[in-house]
């Protein structure tokens, strides 16, 4: 069984998907499903106190789906501890809860501050969470959250929302062949091609959530991504052809009619 | 007494435990976290902990993210 690993948590879909920009919950909860995810991203925010009998995000999330909590919109390692621990209180669940770890340094790029990631990374792991930390597509950061015992690290793409796609293949690459810990892309990624391309470069699992909450059909997307996810990871189980410049013939040369 | 609760100063009377804040804002304790002065408020402790004059509150809740 090829399966992914990850904090404890075996699944057989290499796809996490976010569940936020949805217009509505059905959508969401459809599109969910027919991504075959097993794991989604939910955000932490303060609740609306004006807001009476507001509808519940849980209430349209698969029960058998896990949860992974993220940090997103902090820009401190301060605030996203703050946020893990909230989201730790809000689960209930388990004594090393995942968290996917953004801290952010600008809103424009949303691009990430690595040192405050490592920073928050580190206390997040003395306390025993599971971290899956968002980073930049850079092997010099990576190799840093590994080493501070990150459970899997996730290079981007592009920058949040894009949907630019893989941008830096061989930084990717380099972040592979020195992992030991799964490499996840997380963001960036803008249609099912996207999500091939990465897969067939060998890494672990893919996050997702702008490319199938935006799209014109969400549930239709989301089944595009599943199967280009797919897709992708057996095309690097069974091992691409090498490529070269000039062409070589499929069919035999000999036996040609005609010939002298 | 005042205090801040998700950023909106609130008056709130003397005495007033986290589980009865919830209760006065129609909050069910089960379906949010809480902070309080930077610190988690634990489910359990709802009941015990009592207000100050000044704290400053986080209550949470699960959304829509990526």
């Amino acid at each position: 069984m090829d399966e992914l690993v990850l904090g404890g948590h075996r699944f057989t879909s290499r796809l996490v998907v976010g569940t936020g920009k949805y217009k509505e919950f059905p959508t969401m909860k459809a599109a969910l499903e027919a991504s075959g995810a097993q794991m989604v991203t939910v955000a932490v925010r303060r609740l609306d106190l004006q807001a009476k009998g507001e509808a519940s995000l849980l209430h349209w999330i698969p029960k058998d789906m896990v949860l992974l909590p993220n940090t997103a919109g902090c820009y401190t390692a301060d605030d996203a501890v703050r946020t893990c621990r909230l989201a730790r209180e809000l689960q209930l669940g388990g004594e090393n809860p995942l968290v996917k770890l953004e801290v952010l340094s600008d809103p424009k790029t949303l691009l990430p501050d690595v040192e405050e990631t490592l920073k928050a990374a580190r206390q997040l792991v003395a306390e025993g969470f599971r971290v899956l930390p968002y980073t930049n597509d850079d092997p010099v950061a990576a190799k840093k959250l590994e080493d501070a015992g990150c459970a899997a690290v996730m290079p981007l793409g592009a920058p949040i929302g894009s949907g630019l796609g893989l941008r830096n293949p061989y930084s990717l690459q380099m972040i592979l062949d020195q992992a030991k810990v799964p490499v996840i892309v997380d963001a960036g990624v803008g249609t099912a091609s996207d999500c091939a391309l990465c897969m067939e470069l060998g890494v672990s699992g893919l996050l997702v959530n702008t490319a199938i909450a935006g799209a014109k059909d969400p549930v239709g997307m989301a089944r595009a991504i599943k199967l280009a996810t797919e897709g992708g990871r057996l095309a690097y189980l069974a091992g691409r052809i090498p490529k070269k410049l000039y062409g070589s013939a499929s069919s035999p040369l000999a036996g040609v009619i005609g010939a002298a | 007494m005042r205090a801040t609760v998700n950023g909106e100063p609130l008056d709130l009377p003397e005495g007033l435990t986290v589980a009865a804040l919830l209760q006065r804002l129609g909050v069910q304790g089960d379906r949010v976290a809480v902070e309080r002065n930077g610190e988690v408020v634990k489910k359990a402790r709802h009941g015990e902990q009592t207000l100050a004059p000044g704290d400053v509150l986080e209550i949470v809740t699960f959304v829509g993210g990526g």
